[in-house]
């Protein structure tokens, strides 16, 4: 699951921009995760201050 | 609400256009998802000062510093200085860009354009298959807003484009992860915008320190999207700012994305059209969005005005800000490209290289480009691919 830490977020917006299935939305400083979201990692790895986590259950 | 166009995102580029549409006497309505026009910032902030002014005259307030120049430094610290003038489009004024962005919405307002904040485009409406509005959410209220053009300025993280079809989605290398600290420290030059290149130390990018007045400057850093990795920018920064600012103190700390993949295969559709970051309109070598986004916003908000009149709101009737602005910032973007896939791999002894190269050289009177053939004289070799630019 993707996850958001909201403590560390800029809301910048750059991971909206590389998501390959629009499941991103920035809303002011909240960022919305939808449920298409396929845990690619992109943003992950994009995110510049590292806010975003895929955690995986096992 | 009918309109006779909606413009998404209360930008430079969205300003431009409202304004532009208005003056002419249109229906205009922009829309801002955030509350406050201009803030967060996202930016460094520089502009060339003749392409601004050729654009807009500008306010005092709106500049935060003017500057003389810029100086470059390669891995190894040889530096390079260059004045103003010579610059390019990215050096000259540094600017306010909170107090900027508000203006150039106020000018759209005063032109005649409606202004909505925390009002946030959901999707594109349709009407026998055709883009005729957004349905939008407003303080919690959905809305629907007529209009038979919609304009995307909706940034880096734009949505209008992918609604009608134009995938706009940044690829990793295609865009700079970028974190910004504003810092005070004495040690500030409050007259020179700096670069600095170095893998380790932007790897695929560069750090800048741009002036802001009184011993103030943003300090960021852009890593190229393939090279970087969760949290690296705000690492780096840190890093660079141990060794360059160790006293320095941040007042103020932003993030952003910063697109750089060239020219964009479309910013039309039927009923749309994508303006400034949104259509990856940024300078990809540079970094540099603002002016583009405002030419580009301009152009079309004047295509606008053509459509109403003609009627015609198809991708064929918007064709003519299709070929404006490529054959006018679609060049540069194109050439700035080509540079950009070259820096990006180079070593840092290559960059050292370069740098050296021009030690006895008087290059204080020559353009960007003139230094650019001077660098490809001394070493033909090293930039044998861009020969093709050079000449």
């Amino acid at each position: 699951m993707l996850t958001v830490n909201r403590y560390k977020c800029c809301y910048c917006g750059a991971c909206v921009g590389v998501c390959p299935t629009i499941s991103l939305e920035l809303v002011d400083t909240w960022l919305e995760i939808s449920e298409e979201c396929k845990e690619c990692g992109i943003c992950t790895k994009i995110c510049p201050v590292g806010a975003l986590e895929s955690r995986h259950e096992v | 609400m009918k309109f006779n166009v909606v413009v998404v995102g209360a930008g430079p580029g969205g300003s431009m256009a409202a304004k532009t549409a208005a003056e002419a006497g249109l229906d205009v309505v922009m829309l801002e998802k955030r509350q406050e026009i201009g803030d967060p910032i996202r930016c460094a902030e520089g502009v060339g000062k003749r392409d601004l002014c050729d654009i807009v005259k500008p306010d005092p307030q709106w500049i935060a510093a003017e500057v003389k120049g810029f100086r470059v430094y390669a891995p190894n610290g040889t530096s390079l200085v260059m004045s103003e003038d010579k610059g390019g489009a990215e050096v000259g004024y540094v600017l306010e860009r909170k107090i900027f962005d508000r203006a150039l919405a106020m000018n759209a307002a005063s032109a005649g354009a409606k202004v909505m904040v925390k009002t946030r485009a959901l999707g594109l409406l349709h009407k026998d298959g055709v883009p005729c509005g957004v349905s939008a959410m407003r303080m919690g209220e959905p809305i629907q807003i007529e209009a038979p053009l919609i304009i995307g300025a909706d940034g880096v993280e734009s949505k209008v484009g992918r609604w009608a079809g134009i995938d706009t989605t940044l690829k990793p290398k295609d865009i700079h992860c970028c974190a910004q600290f504003l810092v005070q420290d004495s040690s500030i030059d409050d007259e020179y915008c700096e670069f600095f290149f170095g893998n380790e130390l932007a790897p695929g990018g560069y750090v800048w320190a741009f002036p802001k007045g009184e011993k103030l400057a943003n300090v960021g850093i852009g890593v190229q999207g393939s090279k970087s990795g969760s949290g690296e920018p705000i690492r780096l920064l840190k890093k660079f700012m141990k060794s360059r600012f160790p006293n320095g103190k941040v007042v103020e700390m932003v993030a952003g994305g910063d697109p750089s993949s060239g020219v964009i295969e479309s910013a039309t559709a039927d009923g749309v059209m994508l303006v400034g970051d949104a259509a990856h309109q940024t300078d990809p070598l540079t970094g540099g969005g603002i002016l583009n986004a405002m030419k580009a916003g301009i152009i079309a908000g004047e295509v606008t005005v053509k459509a109403v009149s003609a009627g015609n709101f198809r991708k064929a009737g918007l064709k003519e800000y299709e070929n404006r602005w490529r054959a006018d910032l679609g060049k540069h973007i194109a050439r700035s490209y080509e540079y950009k896939e070259f820096f990006v791999k180079l070593r840092d002894n290559d960059f050292n290289q370069l740098f050296s190269s021009l030690k006895n050289e008087d290059i204080s009177n020559v353009d960007l480009r003139g230094v650019l053939r001077v660098l490809f004289k001394l070493n033909p070799k090293l930039l044998w691919e861009l020969r093709h630019l050079v000449v």
